[in-house]
This record gives structure tokens, sequence and C-alpha cells, in this order.
């Protein structure tokens, strides 16, 4: 058996040069391989039943001025606050250079809608959920590396670089907001 | 005769391959069950819209009562492929409905089209006392759990036409099926019906459907639709149907899209090895 | 083949991988130059596509166990969340369930080619036995994958052929718990499967490569089965037979999508659409089909022999079916390789190729009546094939005469087109 390998197929015939019938055959392939990725890869994106809640609808009604409470939007925990006068005031009255990431409280609302403060509600240093109205600024204050925010949720204090995140949102009807 | 050792050879063993599945389905002594013309059948099947959403109203206004369908989602209803309600329509109808939610105040809150088809009954030994110890079956995947059989050697033929249809076959026989008396010789247990389909014959379902008891909504361009027990379980059928196959429409057009590559490429590959090999004697 | 390699290093980065690991040069002389006969038949083919299977099934698998849960309350919604609501789920499930299917249907005919063509005969012996252990692994594999979806058709298999162990004297209902995890299938059943079905495929791919080193030392057998005499019979592997091979696994691909895409419910049983139910047992249970030819040995011995009762000897008998197949090498005592030259063996060889057939279509049948005894005889027959007539049959057959080489096969082929118009058709 070695003997006649040893001669190496020498009368093998070589493949002349590329023609067209290898070209159509290797392209015809080739889309048939991007066929065949992309279902495999797309099958790692977000499923139908996940992205039927990346949008959730909220009813506001049941939350009294003062009180807010944690909803849960795509996985993550989302503060709703009912905000008082007081605090509005207060967040209105922050000049914008004593801010570490300056925002405006009206950027940060909606027109017509100020009382409603909707954030996600992990800190944007390490991501720990921070206590509410509680804090120097009477706002949220994050247990687990001391950021501090105010009544409009923006960093004071500490090591947390961002404000509070707000997630895009709108008013459907005074009382119904769509998260998404 | 190589080549005739082939063929023969290639016959037996696509025989072989062809034959077996099925006959498994060979050995019941059912009764034979007609196939139905459905609109979904073979390769270029498709769904009927209008269909599709007269066998909603259907189930909802009648299955639903016992039947549970705990993977159907609202949203499915609106989605492409499907009985293609408006996404405002099926908003409206998930909100018709409560759904348990134990985060929710008081455990319930009306529904959203994310959420599944909210069963009839809290428990499975609830449904059986309420339905004298029977269980409606659960009908998300119905459609694809019941079957028909066909004697040797026509099931055969299946593998040739993509057969699949065995379930909505099945459930409109049966739903036809119901006898007032049943055949001499055979009776039946208290609380049961006689049905010619049914495995055994004694249903715990007393006959759902009637003619006249549903009334469907003319269609948009006016066309109406015979209101008889026969349509009504055709149509139904063809939602369950739907339900256990959502993905019916897009994978018959991926399909097509599929084949035609094959047989391009195979083409193609017949050629290049032609050609390759031109220059060998074998 | 120990032949010198014909790999030259293209530049200064190849050298000195070369110098360290020579994967280049490996793959050379492995993937492309190996040597291979020319006179090949399509029947050859199976080799190549058999290897396609096992990537399709390896890589739709690790798709699936993105989205499966192995729980007893979940498994079964979890497999048609797949189908309804993953990206493309509904046609990667499927590719893999019907891919199951298609893989042994390849399966079958690569060994119904070696087996007729005698390419377990020496020197391929090992070739052959790591071949029917890919087999015994690919059965073991399919089995656990099949209850994993947790339908009825799932939940009593794993029951009944779990119970094949029992038959075990004094150690089966020990064995048998150490199987199942419990006293009956439930989820610590499920979830040992589910662990065993995704370890096992790489197991398999494994001896695959063994088998495929074990072909590579003596080369491949061929369709008059004389060995290659001298280069002249032979072509590189690429681009001869890669491409061939992707012609073959191209045209594979049209039965294997047009089952996926259109009827991918149709090789398996509308009762696994029923979440398993420990409280009720279908009807009617059977096997998927590629298991049925077995199932219909298991089942052939319903009576006690000797000491053995009938479940035992079912249970031995099924073992044996498969256990016989590792003997082949041994059992066939002729001379000649290729079955296209015994004229005796080619009668008893299509009597066994329908036998199969037969018991295939058995395993299905109920076990009453007229098909217990055909399924007695087939299952004598299968065994009479390779103990007593494949032992025999080498004595007593007189061969035609061999061509004296592969190029001498291939002249008479070229030479000969009134005398054998059919064979003269097939030369391209």
């Amino acid at each position: 058996m070695a003997t006649q390998s040893n001669l190496a197929h020498q009368d093998a015939p070589q493949p002349g040069r590329r023609d067209f019938l290898y070209v159509a055959a290797g392209a015809v392939g080739a889309v048939g391989v991007a066929g065949v990725a992309w279902p495999l890869i797309n099958q790692l994106n977000p499923d139908a039943s996940v992205l039927a809640l990346a949008s959730i609808e909220f009813d506001l009604s049941g939350i009294e001025e003062g009180q807010s409470v944690t909803i849960k939007w795509r996985g993550l925990p989302v503060f709703v606050r009912h905000r008082t006068a007081a605090e509005i005031e207060e967040a209105k009255a922050v000049p914008l250079n004593e801010l570490k990431d300056p925002e405006t409280d009206e950027q940060r609302t909606k027109q017509g809608h100020e009382q409603w403060l909707i954030m996600i509600a992990n800190c944007t240093h390490l991501g720990c959920i921070p206590v509410g109205e509680s804090g120097e600024y009477d706002g949220w204050f994050c247990p687990c590396h001391g950021s501090v925010y105010d009544t409009a949720g923006r960093i004071r204090k500490g090591p947390a670089p961002k404000n509070l995140v707000v997630p895009p949102y709108e008013f459907v009807s005074d009382t119904l907001v769509q998260i998404g | 005769m190589i080549k005739t050792k082939s063929i023969i050879g290639a016959l037996l063993v696509s025989l072989l391959f062809a034959a077996v599945p099925a006959a498994a389905q060979d050995a019941h002594a059912a009764p034979e069950i007609k196939k139905e013309a459905w609109s979904f059948a073979g390769p270029f099947g498709t769904y009927d819209r209008n269909q599709l959403q007269r066998g909603f109203q259907v189930f909802k206004e009648v299955c639903s009562s016992c039947h549970s369908a705990h993977l159907l989602a609202f949203r499915n209803l609106s989605e492409p492929g499907g009985p293609e309600f408006t996404e405002g329509q099926v908003k409206a109808l998930a909100a018709s409905y409560e759904i348990n939610d134990p985060e929710a105040a008081g455990g319930k809150r009306p529904g959203i089209a994310a959420d599944r088809w909210p069963s009839p009954f809290a428990s499975e030994q609830d449904a059986r006392d309420a339905n004298g110890g029977a269980l409606p079956p659960d009908m998300s995947v119905l459609a694809k759990a019941r079957g028909t059989t066909q004697p040797f050697p026509w099931w055969i033929l299946n593998y040739f036409t993509a057969y699949a249809e065995g379930g909505p076959d099945y459930i409109h026989a049966l739903l036809n099926g119901y006898e007032e008396t049943p055949p001499e010789g055979v009776t039946i247990p208290d609380g049961k019906h006689y049905n010619h389909y049914f495995p055994g014959n004694a249903i715990g379902m007393a006959p759902p459907l009637s003619d006249g008891a549903i009334t469907y909504e003319e269609a948009a361009n006016g066309t109406t639709v015979p209101q008889t027990l026969d349509q009504y379980s055709r149509d139904v059928s063809a939602f369950l149907m739907w339900v256990a196959e959502p993905h019916l429409v897009e994978r018959k057009e991926a399909g097509m899209r599929v084949m035609v590559f094959l047989v391009v490429f195979a083409a193609l590959m017949f050629l290049v090895k032609r050609k390759l090999w031109a220059r060998v004697e074998h | 083949m120990a032949h010198e390699s014909s790999y030259v290093p293209g530049n200064a980065v190849e050298k000195w991988i070369d110098d360290r690991l020579p994967i280049i040069r490996w793959s050379k002389e492995h993937l492309m130059d190996y040597p291979t006969p020319k006179n090949l038949n399509y029947w050859w083919t199976f080799g190549a596509i058999l290897a396609f299977m096992l990537v399709v099934q390896i890589v739709t698998g690790i798709v699936l166990a993105m989205h499966y849960t192995p729980h007893v309350s979940l498994a079964f919604d979890s497999v048609e969340h797949i189908r309804r609501d993953v990206n493309g789920g509904r046609i990667l499930q499927a590719v893999h369930a019907v891919g199951a299917s298609m893989f042994f249907a390849a399966v079958y005919i690569h060994m119904f080619r070696g087996l007729y063509f005698g390419s377990y005969k020496a020197p391929r012996e090992i070739l052959w036995i790591l071949g029917v252990l890919i087999f015994v692994l690919m059965v073991t594999t399919a089995f656990m994958g099949y209850v994993l979806p947790w339908g009825q058709m799932s939940f009593w298999a794993a029951t009944v052929i779990t119970n094949i162990l029992g038959a075990i004297p004094v150690l089966g209902e020990p064995i048998l718990q150490l199987l199942r995890g419990g006293f009956a299938v439930d989820n610590a059943t499920l979830n040992r499967f589910f662990s065993l079905h995704y370890l096992l495929p790489f197991v398999i791919a494994a001896v695959v490569a063994l088998h495929i080193w074990a072909l590579h030392v003596p080369g491949n057998n061929n369709p008059i089965g004389v060995e290659v005499k001298n280069s002249r019979e032979t072509v590189p592997f690429h681009p001869y037979y890669t491409m061939k091979d992707l012609y073959a696994v191209v045209l594979f691909c049209i039965p294997f999508a047009w089952f996926v895409f259109f009827a991918p419910d149709l090789l398996g049983h509308p009762d696994n659409y029923i979440m398993a139910n420990s409280q009720v047992t279908p009807t009617h249970i059977v096997p998927e089909w590629y298991f049925l030819p077995f199932y219909a040995i298991l089942r052939a011995i319903d009576f006690n022999i000797f000491f053995i009762d009938s479940k035992l000897g079912g249970v031995i008998f099924f073992a044996g079916a498969i256990l016989v197949l590792f003997f082949v090498p041994w059992l066939d005592t002729s001379k000649v390789r290729s079955g296209s030259f015994r004229p005796v063996f080619k009668w008893f060889y299509w009597l066994f190729v329908i036998n199969f057939v037969m018991l295939t279509w058995l395993g299905s049948a109920p076990a009453e009546g007229i098909y217990v005894l055909i399924a007695k005889l087939c299952t004598a027959y299968y065994f009479i094939y390779f103990l007593v007539v494949l032992p025999l049959l080498g004595r007593f057959e007189k061969p035609r005469p061999l061509p004296e080489s592969i190029t001498e096969s291939v002249l008479a082929k070229h030479k000969a087109p009134v005398a054998q118009p059919a064979a003269a058709a097939t030369t391209h």
C-alpha cells in the first residue's frame, strides 16, 4: 500500500483554473451557508414572549401623592414616584452647575405631568437598588456604595457617574403611562 | 446491471424508510376518517383568515367554556399568518378577561396581549368535577395530538403529499360523528354520548355544536357562509390547527425557498462533479 | 496511509506552525490528498452524509438546549415554547427531530453497503467494529433524546425500554432504580437523560474520528473489493470526492427539507403531543421507526427457552441482534469481499434486506395473530443469516472470477458497451 502512495497521484488530473461553473457553485454554496447561519444566530435574540412584554402599560391612578411603587419592565425594577409639590420645588431650585450630570427637572419628567418621576431603579454605579426617601438630598440613597440622589433622581454625591436612567415612556392618558 | 441493481436497492431502501413510521397507525381498528380539503394542506397551503376568525368565534363562544388552551397567547391572534385581528381588537379582547397574577392586588388583573388564554377551571380536579369525571383536553396542540389512520398501502402516499392534517380531519369527523341512538348492541353508560369516531365510542362531551348555534357576522365583502354544524366544525378545526401550528404559513414559505435553493445547488454540484470526473476513467 | 507528505509550507508562518503542530500538513494529507479508489459508487457517499448529519444534530441540539427546560412540569411546554416563540424555533426543532430519522436512514444504508461489499473484512475489522460502536451510541443517544419532549410516547418509551434491564436476573431491579434514579421514570430520569443526551454526541464524534483514522490506514474498500494496486487507481480525496460527496449531501437534503418544512410531524407520532402522564398508557405504543426492527425481535421471543423466561429471552435476542454485528468480520468466511462476485450470497443478502424491512414493519404491527408467527420467522432468519449463512457460504460458494485490479474492471466496463449496456450507461 505504501509503495503505490509514494507515486502521489502523478497522473491525477489537476483541475484547471476556476471557470464559471466552479465560481457559480461556490457562490450558491456561500448563500446556503449564510442562509443556515442566520437562523442559528437569530435564535439568540429575544423571543416573541419576551418581546411581547417589551412595552407595558401602567395605571398611575392608585398612587397617592408622596408614594412610590416599584414595577417590573423588561426584567428591570422601575421606580414610579408621585412627587409632592415640595419635592418638585426642591428639584427645580437646584442650579445646574451644582450637578455632576447636569439635567433639569423638566428634562427628567413630562410636561404637565411633573409630579410623576419614572426611572429605572438601578444605581448607575454598579446596579444596586437605592433606598427611597432617604439621603441628604431627600431623594434616594444607595446602600451599596453610598451614592446619593435628589428628588429628581439626579446624582449628587458618591461614586455613581450618572443620574438614574429615565426609560422611554409616554402618557396615554392622564393616569395611564406606556413604558417602552 | 449495476444501474438496475442500484435502482432496485434504492427502491427497497426508500420503501423501508417511507413505509414504516405510519405502519404503526395501520394497526388501529378505528373507522376510516375522510380526508377533508383544507386550505392549509400541502406545500403551498395557507390559512384562510376569515375561516380562522370564524373558528375563533366558535372556540371562544363554545369550546373555551370547558377546554383550556394555555399555550395560546392573546397576542398570537394578531400575528401574521393567523386570524390577524387588529392589535386594538386583541387588546380589548384581552382586557375583557381576568388573569390570575399573584403579584396583582387581589390576585387578579385584566389581561394584556402578552397573556396566555386563561383556563376555564382552576385545576384539573375542578375540570373533572364539572365534567362528570372526564377531563376536557387542553386545546393548545390538540390538532397535532390527534390523527387519522389509512389502511395499507395508502399511507405511503402521505410521505409524498406531506399529509399533516390528520388532526383537523379527526376533529371535524368527531364533531359530526354524534348519533342520538347508538347502533344496536352498543350500550353507552349514563352521562356519556355515542360518537362514531371517538375511540371506544363513549365520549364524555355532549354534542357541542348544532346547526344555527352560532351567529356568524357577515364578512366585509358581503359573503356569507352556511351556519351549519358542518361549517362550524370545519372552521373550528382549522382554527385549532392554527393554534397548534401558528407558524405553518411562515414555515411552508421558507420551505419553498429552501427547495428552490437545494434544486439549483444540486444541479450545479452535479455539473461540478461531472466536469471534475470527466477526466477520470472510473 | 503511510505515504510521504507532499506538503511544503507556503510561508514562514506556516513553517513555524508546521514545526510545532503540523496540523496543516495533517489536514492536507488526510482531508485533501488522501488517495481514494476511483471506482467508488454513490453508496460510498453515505459516510460523508453521516458526518454532515452528526454536525447538523450537534449544532441544532446545542441551540435547542439554550431554550429547553429539563423538568417534568416544564419540559413539554418548553419544547412548545421553542416551536412558538423562539425565533425560527419551529424549524430548528423540526430539523433536529427529522434529522434523527434522516441520520438513521443514512446509517442503515451505510451499514447495508458495508455488508454487501464486505467492507468489514481484513484488514478493516476495527473500522467495522468502531462503526457498530457508533451505531450503538447513536441508538442510545436517540432514545434519550426522544424522552426529552416529555410527551406520552417519550414517557412510555422510557418506561418500557428501561424495563428491559429489569429482565436481568437478580441485579435487574437495583440496576433499574439506579438508571431511573427512582422507582419509576420521573424527574431524575429526565434530567440524567438530558445530561447524557448532550454528552453522547461528542463521544460519537470522538469515535467517528477513530473510525476515520481506521479507514485511512488500510484505505477505502471499493465496489469490486480488490485492493488498490497503484496510484493510478486512486484519486485525491479533494476535489474528486469532496465535490461528489457534497453533491450527494445536497441531494440528501432535499427529502430532509421536504419533511422539515412541509410535514415535520409525519415521522413522529401524534401521542407525543400529549404531555406525559404516568397514569395513562396510550392505546398503541411504538418506538420511532428506526428502532422497529430490533423492537420486533424483542417482542418475537414470547416463549421460555429452558430456564430463561420469555422476558429475559427477548432481551438477549434484542441485545444479540446488535452484538452479532461486532463479530461479522469473523463470521463471514468468504475470501471474496464484494457481494457482486458472489452469486449465492446475493440471494441471501437481498433476502436479509427484505427480512429487515419486514422486521421494521412487524415492529409497528400489533403483537397478535399472524404477525407473531411472521416476526418469529424473520427474527430466526436475522440470526441464521449471520450465524449460519455467512460462515457456511464461504466454504461452499464458488465465486465468479475477480478482476485483477480496479484498472482492469474499469477498462472492462468501458470496452464492453454492447455486452453490458446498462453498465455503459452509468459511466460518465
